[in-house]
Parts: C-alpha cells; sequence; structure tokens
C-alpha cells in the first residue's frame, strides 16, 4: 500500500486547561481533497496550524509521505523542503498580504526563495493566469484589489511553492457568496490540473459538499466522525454533525430548537465522542 | 497604530481648519533653510567664523556685520552659520545611533521574545532609569569633550524611546496573517524583518526619531552651554550661548540671544515637522 500524501497521528495540543487539539488522526490521500468541519472553537484551526507548522504540537506528528514533519526548521534547506510540503491559504485575503509589496513581488520574491535558477517572469505570468488575474493585476498592491482577487494573489503565491498538500483555513469565508463559488471553482480546477491534495477547514458544509471527497467532523478538539463527504452529509451518525447540518437555515428552519438540540448535546450527561446512532431528534 | 503615538495637540491648534496648514509649511521651510545653511555654510558666511577683531567687540549690528560682533570680536552671523554644522551634525548623529541600535534592538526582542525579550526590555529600562544629561556627563567627564563622547551618551539614553517604539509596533505586526504566511512560505526570519516588517513600521519609527532629534538638539546645546560639549572654539550655538552670557551682563545681548531663539526655533520645527509626519502615518489608510 503507498504511503498517503499527508497523516496526521494522535494530533495533541492544549492551551492551559483547554484541549484545543486532542487526539486528531486523519489521512489525506494522494491528490484528494479532505475536510474539516467544526464550530467555533472545536480546534480545526489550530489543527490546520499544526500541520504547516505555524503552532507545534504537544504530542503526536504529522507525516508528509511517511516522513514525519519536524516540529522546527533548521537551517535554509529544511526551511524551504518543509515549505514544498505543505503551504496555507489564509482566511482573510485582506490581512495575508503584505500591503506594501506589489503582486508580482509577492510571487517573485516566493520563487527567487524556491527555484533561484529559474527566470521567474514567465512563471508569475502562469501563475496569474492559473488563478485567473490578469496581467494588469500584477502591478498593483493589495488594497487596489477586491477581497476575492485577493485570495486568488494569496492562492498564487502558496502555489508557487509548487507544495504537496495545500492547507485551505476557511479560505473563502470572508468572501461573498458569488465570489465563493469563483474561487471554489478556481480551487477545483486547479486540483484536475495538479496533483496536489487539498485540506480544507471550514464551517461551511455547503462549501465541504463542493470540494472534498472525504470530510472530519471535530467537536471540542477531537474528531466525532469521520467519512466520504457524500455520506456523512446524507446520513450523518452523530448529533453534533447533524447539529451542524440542521444550523443551516433553510425553509421551515425553527432556531429555537437548534438551540435546544445544542443545549442538550452540551449538557453533562452527553459524551462528546460516543456514537448515538439511533438518538430520536430532540423535540 | 494610532494609539503607538501620542497626540499631543498643543501647537498644532494653530492649524487652519481645511487645506495645508501654514505653521507646517512654515516649519519645514525653517528645517529646510537650517538644513541647507549648515550645508553651505563655508561659502555663504561673510566672514571667517573665528577671526577676531578686538576693535569691533560688540558692536551692534552694520552693514559688515548684521547680527554684530560678540565680545571677542567674532562676526556672530557667521559663527550662526557655521554653528549650524555643529549643532545639526550632533543630534544627527544622537538620532542615527538611537534609530539603529533602537530598532536593531527593539525588533529582536519582539521577534524572538522569551529570554531575550525580558533581558533587553530589562536593559533598556535601566537606561530609562537614568536621566541621560546626567549620563552624558558622565561619560564626557570620563572621555573628555569632544562631540563624540556626548553624541554617544545621548544615544544611548534616547535609544530605550526608540527600542521600546519598536518593539510595540513589532509585535503588532508579527501578529499579522502576512507574517505568518511569509514563514509558511520559507522565509527566514531575517528576510520577513528587513523586507517586510521594518518597511511598514519604517515611518512610524522615523516620525518618531525627527521628534527625537529635536530634544537631542537641545540637550546638546544644553551641554554645550554648561561647558562640556564641542571644544571651546568651535563655533556652537549652545557654546554661543556660554560665550555671550557676559556680553549680556554688559547690556549687549545680541550675540547670546539669537543663537538661543535659533536653538528654541529648529527645536519647534522639527517637532512640528515630526508630529505632523507621525499624525500622517496613524491616520494612513492601510
Amino acid at each position: 500500500m503507498p504511503e498517503p500524501l499527508l497523516q496526521a497521528v494522535d494530533l495533541r495540543r492544549s492551551f492551559g486547561t483547554v484541549h484545543a487539539v486532542d487526539g486528531v488522526s486523519f489521512t489525506l490521500p494522494e491528490g484528494g481533497s479532505l475536510g474539516i468541519v467544526g464550530g467555533s472553537g472545536s480546534g480545526k484551526t489550530t489543527t490546520a496550524r499544526i500541520v504547516v507548522g505555524l503552532e507545534h504540537a504537544d504530542a503526536g506528528e504529522v507525516r508528509v509521505r511517511g516522513r514525519a514533519r519536524p516540529s522546527r526548521a533548521r537551517g535554509r534547506e529544511q526551511r524551504l523542503a518543509r515549505a514544498r510540503e505543505v503551504q496555507m491559504v489564509f482566511q482573510d485575503p485582506y490581512l495575508s498580504l503584505d500591503p506594501r509589496t506589489g503582486v508580482d513581488q509577492v510571487l517573485r520574491e516566493t520563487l527567487r526563495l524556491h527555484f533561484p535558477d529559474r527566470d521567474p517572469e514567465p512563471r508569475i505570468r502562469e501563475l496569474l493566469d492559473q488563478v485567473g488575474l490578469g496581467t494588469r493585476a500584477a502591478d498593483a498592491l493589495p488594497r487596489q484589489l477586491s477581497g476575492g482577487q485577493r485570495q486568488r494573489v494569496a492562492i498564487a503565491r502558496a502555489l508557487a511553492v509548487e507544495p504537496a498538500v495545500l492547507v485551505l483555513d476557511e479560505a473563502v469565508a470572508a468572501l461573498d457568496v458569488s465570489v465563493q463559488a469563483q474561487i471554489l471553482n478556481l480551487l477545483a480546477d486547479i486540483r484536475e490540473q495538479t496533483p496536489i491534495g487539498y485540506l480544507f477547514i471550514t464551517h461551511d458544509l455547503g462549501v465541504v459538499r463542493c470540494v472534498t471527497d472525504e470530510v472530519i467532523v471535530m467537536r471540542h478538539g477531537s474528531v466525532v466522525e469521520a467519512g466520504a463527504t457524500a455520506e456523512v452529509l446524507a446520513a450523518p451518525q452523530h448529533p453534533y454533525t447533524r447539529l451542524l447540518l440542521d444550523s443551516v437555515p433553510h425553509p421551515g428552519w425553527n432556531p429555537d430548537r437548534i438551540a435546544a438540540a445544542r443545549q442538550e448535546l452540551t449538557s453533562p450527561l452527553a459524551q462528546p465522542t460516543q456514537h448515538t446512532g439511533g438518538r430520536s431528534e430532540p423535540t | 497604530m494610532s494609539t503607538v503615538l501620542t497626540r499631543r495637540p498643543g501647537l498644532a491648534k494653530l492649524r487652519v481648519r481645511s487645506g495645508r496648514s501654514p505653521l507646517h509649511l512654515v516649519c519645514l521651510g525653517l528645517v529646510a533653510s537650517v538644513v541647507l545653511a549648515a550645508l553651505l555654510a563655508p561659502w555663504i558666511a561673510p566672514h571667517d567664523p573665528n577671526a577676531v577683531d578686538l576693535g569691533a567687540a560688540l558692536a551692534g549690528p552694520s552693514a559688515e556685520h548684521p547680527f554684530g560682533v560678540d565680545a571677542a570680536g567674532r562676526d556672530t552671523l557667521s559663527r550662526l552659520l557655521l554653528g549650524a554644522r555643529t549643532s545639526l551634525l550632533g543630534p544627527l548623529g544622537v538620532v542615527a545611533f538611537s534609530t539603529l541600535a533602537g530598532v536593531a534592538i527593539g525588533t529582536a526582542a519582539a521577534w524572538r521574545g522569551g529570554w531575550l525579550d525580558s533581558l533587553l526590555s530589562r536593559a533598556t529600562e535601566l537606561v530609562f532609569a537614568f536621566p541621560g544629561m546626567l549620563l552624558a556627563v558622565l561619560v564626557i567627564s570620563v572621555y573628555g569633550e569632544g562631540l563624540l563622547a556626548p553624541v554617544v551618551a545621548l544615544g544611548l539614553a534616547y535609544l530605550p524611546y526608540v527600542s521600546r517604539l519598536t518593539r510595540s509596533l513589532v509585535l503588532a505586526e508579527r501578529a499579522r496573517p502576512y507574517v505568518s504566511a511569509y514563514r509558511v512560505q520559507g522565509h527566514s526570519a531575517l528576510q520577513i524583518c528587513l523586507r517586510h516588517i521594518l518597511p511598514n513600521i519604517a515611518p512610524v519609527v522615523l516620525a518618531q526619531s525627527t521628534i527625537n532629534f529635536g530634544y537631542a538638539l537641545m540637550d546638546l546645546a544644553g551641554l554645550s552651554f554648561l561647558g562640556l560639549g564641542v571644544p571651546p572654539l568651535t563655533p556652537d550655538w549652545g557654546r554661543m550661548v556660554f560665550d555671550g552670557q557676559t556680553a549680556v551682563q554688559h547690556g549687549y545681548p545680541l550675540s547670546a540671544i539669537l543663537p538661543c531663539l535659533f536653538v528654541v526655533l529648529t527645536v519647534v520645527a522639527f517637532n512640528v515637522v515630526g508630529e505632523r509626519w507621525a499624525d500622517r502615518v496613524a491616520r494612513r489608510d492601510r
């Protein structure tokens, strides 16, 4: 059996007494797309930050193609090798770009760092083309671009490194719906063209449905449900997953019922990791 | 960003409600002309600043000596012009030293954090606790007269202001996601600091340094007045006030009052320009 592209084994991280990530494991196959869903404070962003190396895990490890990622990069070679394993697109495109650096300059810097022998200019055009930005945007500063355009720049910047895995941390949450759709299409196109794997962190179940093959549901730092996206969304096993699905506004939606269900779930009797498949809907 | 530099309205109230402020323009012009005078002094000074003409001692303004002559018979205008050189060069050294060292220390402390931050922050606080002038007097008493000793001493005394400001700015800046993005991309800490963080915080630090320039000028003039700064014959504004003391007692105040006026005007001008710059930076749309 081939080594999976990305594997997280029993990741743990606590801040004080809060177990932000509590024994999370998952596997992302080569070229696959895995969604991590959960409400606020479920530990999904911390998991993402551990995977990219912005946060260190108290225990457990992240493996890329079977090789464990060191918690701290030593020296230039290791730093660059780490960057080529995993790249990240951040939630807020308004903050994830240096306000003083122009679009082409952002890409040039990265290309110079990772591919010093190659002429960066054709690759810059190629990347901008790939994310659907014209050459006019190349000269622009981030503040002259819209949110969607900025997120495209951030994606181009991540792709410039040619990473094996792209972590998208709520990458479309800050964008309005029509732009969200464009970016999601863009991401789907990129996945068709390149052998990249996606780790999609989101609270939005619609997004998960669009772009992921598999999904894990996190609550209070641990995985409560995992499986193929279509199955999990069609037949959720854990009450928390059902609550998440019910929380999406739809015709006949009753916020009071959701609140009651949430209350019941957080009461001390309910055990967060217990799979209670046959539980009836709360009234 | 706007809370970093405290706004002190003071003279800014003189501004007109809309459009450009005349005070700022006047001060900008003053700064420019003082700097120009210092640069061109040897060519535009009408007399040798050290040529002694005892026959004309304490003479009032005339066509030959527009600002009069001091007690030793030296032309006041020429001494003022050449004095601008030492009077500006000193603060420039202080500001350059304190800015470079302060930014380096502040950035290192904020970026590394942990024990290095504690060490550097406590060390600079120690310097804070020590009055700058006293430190300068101490250094001069050890190393003797000259421009270098007081400049280094004051540079050390001003360093904590810059390093503290830089530290807080870098702390705020490094928490921004774009810094995380560059780290994920594999850029080294040094590259991120030099290429991205420093250019982003530079305007605020430089505005503060401009304000420091005025204060340093005042401090150095004070030291010169006490006879502790520049060597006796060098034309320097603080030194001129010291030399003119006796003339004031004899009823000829011009040679002491003019350098005083120049010190005050230049300090005010640098402060207004610096604060205006700081205000603009604080209001700047990011």
